[in-house]
């Protein structure tokens, strides 16, 4: 009687909290197939045209293609960044190493506000103008200490013999990094390029004030959104709900099985 | 390949301390060396020195007449067997085998067919498409060493390879060891702190302690003939009989003891002559006391002893005796399987002279 009372009750309070952090996703995904022109209940039935309107949109099909090349290049720049220094301070003694630690963490502890201000300030002041490429160097600055701090973690002293066998084969630093190191901690740097990807691609603030004419997703969807409810924003959020769990799921059955299994 | 190393005495401190102090050594090309010592004796860093990983602080180290001191790891004619092994766990055996041999610009199908020819010469040519992980760690260290052979150095540097094995395994990896080195000619550089396995497939000994060389020898010359009161202790169970020389000629030397006094002959001295005077250390290992009758050659009869613990060991009976000359010396003595041993038994004590070893008290 009591086993089953404390089963009932701990099965009840994983569903709330299950139900408190998905709820408001299955609210969204749920009328995004609303059969009519609000987003609210009552829920009048089963209906794809506000998917065909998102696909039919071309602003926001171009915003869709600008988000995925800022998360793409922005990552890759900020985990080839984010090993190099690593592996530098892993490796060598470095002056104030643990302060260099610091300062490429600290970004981390900074509200993207304040740091989409700064950039606004410095590109301002160096006459750069805003475009994609200055959202991608916002993202590079949030997800380089994320880049670092993972790879950085992984890099274990047992690494160093294998490193230091390939030096004795006859290696140099740059075949030691690029053959061995790098393939070695593939699996980090992986988890690091995925999440930097999510980070980006769902990111506001920066890609608001740093972009101009060509706009990132989330940048439309608020654009959309000033305009009033509407499914059509349901559809969208829900697509980039989708692409977001398909990266996690990647990130999930290619790494995290991977790293079980050796 | 193959070639002689020699050392000039290298000395490395880290800040206060003394890894490696003033050691001077020549290996012949092709010999099979044993670094042995207890951890922290600075076996370690002069194989490390040898490999180019760390630099003496002072001075020199040759390698086929060559002087190789400041010359790094990558451009030295020697390969480092890990302890750890060091594979690269990303990569196929035949890859991580071929490794070297893709670093100094070899083309694949090349490089394949003596990879190949590598894992064959440990036994695992059937594998060479597996990856690390599904090895046992005799296979791990296989791998290790046909890797480090294939770039075919002049000298393989071995840093306690065996240490991860069991007991088992390790016995047998000795023996490969010893027969792979046989047939490939190149000067192995072995460190262990494992006396028994130094035995077993060295051609000389390098015992080390304190960042000293305590004595460089064969094996049977080590163990028989130690010429430090460290090295006799740590190559096996050694009785310790404090003694002082009464008088010394030529060919003998009068040494009392505890348990009564002795003649021996000069070469039992194997550091140096005896002088009248001069407190020395017998050394005298368990398996060498002899029962009255039993022995060969001259015999030195060290009293009656009262046993006082005694256990079988397969091999022989390991008994604890205490001299009833001098009650507070404990001597260990291997007896015979067939002895009928009971404690409290009164047994005669003696061995033969050329057994014995006399060293100076207090190291050298």
């Amino acid at each position: 009687m009591r086993d089953t009372l404390t089963k009932v009750a701990s099965y009840g309070y994983a569903g709330l909290i299950y139900g408190f952090i998905f709820l408001p996703v299955a609210v969204l995904v749920l009328f995004s197939f609303q059969d009519g022109r609000l987003p609210v209940p009552p829920f009048n039935g089963f209906s794809l045209q506000w998917y065909e309107a998102v696909f039919a949109d071309r602003k926001l099909m171009a915003a869709l293609a600008n988000s995925f090349m800022v998360a793409i290049v922005s990552s890759v720049i900020a985990c080839l960044l984010g090993f190099l220094a690593a592996y530098a301070l892993a490796r060598y003694k470095l002056p104030g190493s643990a302060l260099q630690r610091g300062l490429l963490i600290a970004p981390m502890t900074v509200s993207y506000l304040i740091i989409a201000l700064g950039l606004l300030t410095v590109l301002n002041t160096f006459g750069i103008k805003l475009s994609l490429w200055t959202v991608g160097i916002g993202h590079v600055v949030i997800n380089l200490p994320l880049c670092f701090a993972i790879i950085f973690s992984s890099m274990g002293d047992h690494h160093i013999n294998i490193e230091r066998a390939a030096r004795d084969l006859g290696a140099n630093d740059f075949k030691v990094m690029a053959l061995v190191t790098a393939p070695m901690l593939l699996p980090s740097i992986l988890a690091a390029f995925f999440l930097s990807v999510t980070f980006s691609w769902d990111e506001f603030i920066i890609a608001f004030l740093l972009s101009r004419f060509d706009v990132t997703l989330p940048v439309e969807i608020w654009s959309l959104l000033r305009s009033g409810l509407n499914p059509k924003t349901n559809a969208i959020g829900s697509l980039v709900f989708l692409v977001s769990v398909a990266v996690l799921a990647v990130l999930e059955l290619t790494l995290f099985g991977r790293t079980k299994k050796s | 390949m193959t070639a002689p190393v020699s050392v000039h005495n290298a000395s490395k401190t880290f800040g206060a301390f003394t890894a490696l102090n003033d050691v001077s050594l020549d290996i012949k090309a092709g010999e099979f060396i044993v670094l042995l010592g207890p951890s922290g004796c600075g076996k370690t860093t002069l194989l490390s020195i040898l490999g180019g990983f760390q630099s003496p602080t002072k001075g020199r180290v040759t390698i086929g007449g060559k002087d190789m001191t400041s010359v790094p790891p990558a451009k030295r004619p020697t390969t480092t067997m890990f302890q750890d092994y060091a594979l690269f766990p990303h990569m196929k055996l035949r890859d991580n085998v071929g490794f070297g041999l893709r670093m100094r610009g070899m083309a694949k199908a090349e490089r394949d067919d003596k990879a190949l020819g590598f894992l064959d010469l440990v036994g695992l040519k059937a594998s060479a498409d597996k990856k690390p992980h599904e090895l046992s760690g005799g296979q791990r260290q296989r791998v290790a060493l046909a890797r480090a052979l294939a770039v075919d150095p002049d000298v393989l540097l071995l840093d306690e390879p065996l240490g991860a094995l069991d007991l088992k395994l390790r016995r047998q990896m000795q023996d490969e060891l010893k027969a792979i080195q046989k047939r490939v000619g190149t000067t192995f550089v072995h460190v262990t702190h494992d006396q028994e396995e130094a035995m077993a497939i060295a051609d000389r000994i390098v015992v080390m302690n304190q960042g000293r060389i305590e004595d460089f020898g064969p094996p049977a010359d080590i163990y028989m003939r130690p010429r430090s009161v460290f090295s006799a202790g740590f190559m096996g169970e050694v009785n310790f009989i404090p003694g002082t020389v009464k008088s010394a000629d030529a060919g003998s030397a009068l040494v009392e003891t505890a348990v009564g006094s002795i003649a021996l002959p000069i070469k039992s001295f194997t550091v140096s002559a005896p002088v009248a005077g001069q407190t020395i250390t017998l050394c005298i290992r368990p398996e060498h006391f002899r029962r009255a009758g039993e022995a060969e050659g001259p015999v030195a009869s060290l009293g009656e002893a009262t046993v006082t613990g005694s256990a079988f060991f397969g091999t022989h009976y390991r008994c604890h005796l205490k001299p009833s000359a001098a009650p507070d010396l404990t001597v260990v003595a291997h007896m015979p399987q067939s002895a009928a041993v009971a404690d409290g038994q009164i047994v005669p004590l003696a061995v033969n002279l050329a057994d014995i070893v006399a060293l100076p008290s207090g190291g050298n």
